[in-house]
Order: C-alpha cells, then sequence, then structure tokens
C-alpha cells in the first residue's frame, strides 16, 4: 500500500534554534498518528510544515494526491497547495478563533469550503451543514447564529464540521482539546473518534495529553528538542517506553 | 484658466493614470495600483474619479457629472464647475450629449454608446473586503481566483433575511475571471455594466484603477435558487410615468406624502418634455407652485 503521507528529513530551524530536525515518518491511510512531547518541542512546528504552513529548510513531504499519485508538496505550485488544503486537507487548531471565521453564522462557516470548491445552491449548502451540524452534536436551530454565541466546545466541533465538510482524506489537529474542560474534552473525544472510524480519516493529532493519544492514534511519535526520540505503536510506546524521556513522561502522568 | 495646466493634472501624472487604465482595460476588472495624487478636494467627494477624468478630457470634450443620478447636487456642481474652470470644457446635463461622465452611484437610464465614457467614483474598490480585511490575502485571493467568500457574503444575506439582501455595491464576476466591486450602484444598474461604452473606475483613497471595456461581460454572482434580481420599487414614476427607472422616494409635505420619482434627473426631464405624464405631474413648466 502507497502510504498518504511520506515525511523524509523534514528539518526547521527559526535562526539559530531548532524548530524540529530530520523527522521521518510514514503515514498510511486511515492511520492515526499522534505526536506529544513538552511545550517547546517541536511539535506545531512538525504539524505546520507537513501541513503547508510553513516552509521547512530540508527534508521532504510527499502525499500521496488523487489525481496524480504521490507527490512533492515543495514542489507544487501554490494554488495546487491551497487547493489541497481546501479539499483534501483539513486542519483543526488549538483555538477555534483561528480556524473559524467568527463573524459568519454557523451555516456560512461550514459552508464555506463547498462554496469554494463550487458548490452553487443555497439549498443544497444548507442542507448539507445542517446534516454536519447535526454531525458534531451542534443543535439545528443555532445554524444562523455567530460562533461568538457558542461555548468553547461547540467552537471546537463547529470547527470540525467546517475542516470535515468537503470529506478530507488528512486531518491535522493541534491540541484539539486544548482549553477545553475535561467533560468537554471527553465529549470532543468521542466525537472525534467516532468521525475518524466511520469516514476512515487520515490524522495527525498533535497533544501533550496521553489520554488523547490512547484513544485515538494507533501509533505514537515523542519529540523532545525538536528530535524524535521514540515512535512506534501506541500502546506499545505507553506500556513499555524505552527512551527514558519517555519513561519520565508516561511516569509523571500515571503519578498525578 | 492658464494658471491650471489643462484638467489640472500635470501631463507627468495623466501619463501614469493612462497607463493605469490602458492597463486595467486589458485586463478587464482587475484593480491597477496607481499613485493617486492630492486632488484640492477631500477624499470621498470622488478624487479617484476626478484623476481618471482628467487623464481622459481633451479639449473638445463635453462632461457630464452626476451624483446619485442627479446633475445639481453639491458633489456633482462642484464637480462640473473644478474641470469648468481647469479645462474649460464644455459641460451638458444631457446624457446623450455628453461624450465623458464622471457618475457617483448611479448609471444613466439613456443607453451609453460607443464614443462615450462612464467614469466611476469608488470608495472601496476591494470586493472581498467585508471578509478578509488583510490586503495581503485578497490580492492572492484575486490572483489564484478564490472566490468562495464572496458567495459566503450572499449565503449570509440569504440566511438573515431570506433572500441577498445586498442592495447596492453588488458584486459581479467580469470576462470570466476577476469578481469585482461595481461601485456603490443600485443592483438595478448592475445589467446596464454590460455596455458600449468605456468605464473606468477610480478610487482615490485606495489608489486603485479598474475598467471594463465595451461589450465586456458582466456576471452578477448569485446562487441557483436564489438568481440575481435587478430589482427596484414596484411604482412608476411620479412625474414621467415611467416604470422601467431606478425610482427615489421624496417626501413631499409635513403630512407623509410622498412621491417617486425617476433618480435619474434628466431622463425624466426628457420624457417630461417628450409629452410622458406620471401621477403627480404637472405638464413641464407649469410646474413652479413648489
Ligand atoms: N516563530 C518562531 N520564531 C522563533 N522560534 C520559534 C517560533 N516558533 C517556535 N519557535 C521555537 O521552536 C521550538 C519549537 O516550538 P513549537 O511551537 O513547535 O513547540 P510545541 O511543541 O508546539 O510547543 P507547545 O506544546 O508549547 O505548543 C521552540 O523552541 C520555540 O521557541
Ligand atoms: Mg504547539
Amino acid at each position: 500500500m502507497t502510504p498518504l503521507l511520506q515525511v523524509k528529513g523534514l528539518t526547521k530551524r527559526y535562526g539559530a534554534r531548532i524548530g524540529c530536525t530530520a523527522v521521518n515518518f510514514d503515514l498510511f491511510p486511515g492511520e492515526v498518528m499522534g505526536i506529544v512531547g513538552e511545550s517547546g518541542s517541536g511539535k506545531s512546528t512538525l504539524l505546520n510544515c507537513l501541513a503547508g504552513h510553513l516552509e521547512a529548510d530540508a527534508g521532504s513531504v510527499v502525499f500521496d494526491t488523487r489525481a496524480e499519485g504521490p507527490r512533492d508538496l515543495r514542489a507544487m505550485s501554490e494554488p495546487e497547495r491551497r487547493m489541497l488544503s481546501r479539499t483534501d486537507w483539513a486542519f483543526v487548531h488549538q483555538n477555534p478563533r483561528d480556524g473559524l471565521r467568527m463573524g459568519v453564522s454557523a451555516g456560512g462557516n461550514v459552508g464555506e469550503r463547498l462554496m469554494a470548491v463550487g458548490a452553487r445552491h443555497y439549498g443544497g449548502i444548507r442542507a448539507q451543514a445542517l446534516d454536519w451540524l447535526d454531525r458534531v452534536e451542534i443543535d439545528a436551530d443555532r445554524i444562523d447564529d455567530r460562533p461568538t454565541a457558542f461555548s468553547g466546545g461547540m467552537q471546537q466541533r463547529l470547527q470540525i464540521a467546517r475542516n470535515l465538510v468537503t470529506g478530507p482524506r488528512l486531518v491535522f489537529m493541534d491540541e484539539p482539546t486544548g482549553g477545553l474542560d475535561v467533560s468537554v474534552q471527553a465529549r470532543l473525544l468521542d466525537l472525534l473518534r467516532g468521525l475518524v472510524r466511520e469516514m476512515g480519516l487520515s490524522a495527525v493529532i498533535v497533544t501533550h495529553d496521553l489520554a488523547v493519544v490512547r484513544l485515538l492514534a494507533h501509533r505514537l511519535m515523542v519529540m523532545k528538542s525538536g528530535q524524535v526520540v521514540e515512535a512506534g505503536l501506541t500502546d506499545q510506546v505507553l506500556d513499555d517506553p524505552q527512551h527514558g524521556y519517555t519513561q519520565l513522561l508516561v511516569s509523571s502522568v500515571l503519578q498525578v | 484658466m492658464s494658471d491650471y495646466n489643462f484638467a489640472y493634472l500635470d501631463e507627468q501624472t495623466k501619463r501614469m493614470i493612462r497607463r493605469a487604465i490602458l492597463k486595467a482595460l486589458a485586463v478587464p476588472g482587475y484593480q491597477v495600483p496607481f499613485a493617486s495624487r492630492e486632488m484640492p478636494m477631500p477624499y470621498g467627494w470622488g478624487t479617484g474619479g476626478v484623476q481618471v477624468s482628467a487623464a481622459c478630457l481633451v479639449p473638445e470634450d463635453r462632461l457630464k457629472v452626476i451624483d446619485q443620478g442627479a446633475d445639481d447636487t453639491t458633489n456633482a456642481v462642484s464637480i462640473r464647475r473644478f474641470f469648468e474652470k481647469t479645462a474649460g470644457v464644455a459641460t451638458t446635463t444631457k446624457t446623450t450629449e455628453a461624450t465623458l461622465i464622471q457618475t457617483r452611484h448611479r448609471i444613466p437610464e439613456e443607453p451609453l454608446t460607443r464614443d462615450q465614457i462612464l467614469v466611476y467614483q469608488v470608495p472601496i474598490p476591494e470586493p472581498l473586503r467585508f471578509l478578509e480585511p488583510r490586503e495581503t490575502e485578497t490580492r492572492k485571493m484575486h490572483s489564484l481566483e478564490e472566490y468562495g467568500l464572496v458567495h459566503v457574503k450572499l449565503y449570509e444575506d440569504i440566511a438573515r433575511h431570506g433572500q441577498i439582501a445586498t442592495s447596492y455595491a453588488y458584486p459581479v464576476k467580469v470576462e470570466g475571471r476577476y469578481v469585482m466591486d461595481p461601485s456603490p450602484i443600485p443592483k438595478f444598474d448592475n445589467p446596464k455594466l454590460e455596455s458600449e461604452a468605456i468605464q473606468l473606475f477610480g478610487a482615490g483613497r485606495e489608489q486603485r484603477i479598474y475598467a471594463l471595456p465595451p461589450y465586456c461581460h458582466v456576471v452578477s454572482l448569485d446562487f441557483e435558487d436564489h438568481p440575481f434580481v435587478a430589482s427596484k420599487a414596484d411604482h412608476a414614476c411620479d412625474l414621467c410615468g415611467s416604470n422601467s427607472t431606478y425610482l427615489d422616494e421624496v417626501i413631499v409635505d409635513d403630512a407623509g406624502g410622498r412621491m417617486f420619482v425617476c433618480s435619474d434627473t434628466d431622463y425624466c426631464e426628457g420624457r417630461r418634455a417628450a409629452g410622458h405624464l406620471g401621477r403627480l405631474a404637472a405638464p413641464l413648466g407649469q410646474e413652479n407652485a413648489a
């Protein structure tokens, strides 16, 4: 099987400081990769390089496109990359404000990607928006409300609906449950797990919450100081950590 | 008049503006940046349109200036005087006699012809501004033809009002390529954007010129199930009786009495002179009672 994403030697520096360095991994269709590590370890940097928001200094990211098979993102033109990020990719930001249009109704937020790829039937767009609000458990009568009138958890679910409406194959998530109450987190995780399974999504999820990876990720990469220090099947890494840092990470969670 | 160069602007500046105009005509609907000059009038008073007009005028021209369809408002009068003084060109209020028309917020009712130029005063040239304030981003959206946002705006309209409530500055797509703000004309005028005349748009504060060459294809954006309608008040003009023109509602007394009259005053006068009478009209020449 062709990997959906092939990452080789990916490196990003901020001047002299290392963002992430020499990261390698393959992501296969339907697979969820978790990335954990302490603050400043390079998780967001890596994710943003993968999603094309940041330009890497070295290495390659090859995506298996629908039309033309595996292609190096760096060799793609900007219009191609932007088209990809509106259709086959999704990016869920930690802060829903970064991923939503706060001045536009919930329905408009969900409909935007549809309209961006040419949907021109108001009734059809609205029906799809309603369907997606339902799937992320937002009441239909909130469709014309702006996200400013939503709770943090609702905003995050709206952001997910807005991203998934075009049926992407690959979802990037940066701390999707960060900043939410524990009970709200659990509900969101449940929802995400259901959608990932149902849609057969592939995903790269950055978090420093080990419960999130335990629940969602098939495989896990542990980062420290910009480097991947350990990688493997999630249960294996968490139950039998090899690297000293991972051991510390796992035990510190257990002690809490 | 000898104190000024012809039409106020120096020849270098006119050349720069003409280059921008030619580029704008070559790429219909594309906003061409230009180095807008200080004009002896404040921004918001048509400095962009005035500079475009100044760059187009020749001594043989006959100029008409309208503001919301009327030739006699302060804005229209002061711009007309400005060019009478600085260019010495003839002026007129008759659409058919004018060779160059500068306008704010209207397109004349009388179809324009191939030897006319219509110059629009534009306050905000960027049609994507309302949802995306970043200039770098809107520029990228134009260059990559990413126009989904325009439909998000129309979607919001329908969701909120049950129909597309945008009635001025209604966005259009030009020649299947650029999305353009036609300036704050009523959407009733949008069909007239497809014209024999050259149409030039000047935004002074924002330093942009864009254009529609003659016979250019202009489509008002909409949804399949909410098609564009060039709507107007459902009345006939109370003065000339026309029921195919854009109307202003005018309060006529303290008792709440109102009437509907053509916003294009020249067109209305022309019809009355030709003997057409509306509901409240006295025959022309006998209306000094007011
Ligand atoms: N724009 C930037 N300019 C300079 N250095 C940066 C920039 N962004 C990140 N860094 C540095 O790169 C390193 C990795 O940062 P990154 O944001 O990727 O970490 P992270 O793992 O996502 O952290 P957190 O868990 O706090 O979100 C850090 O040392 C950080 O200070
Ligand atoms: Mg981060």
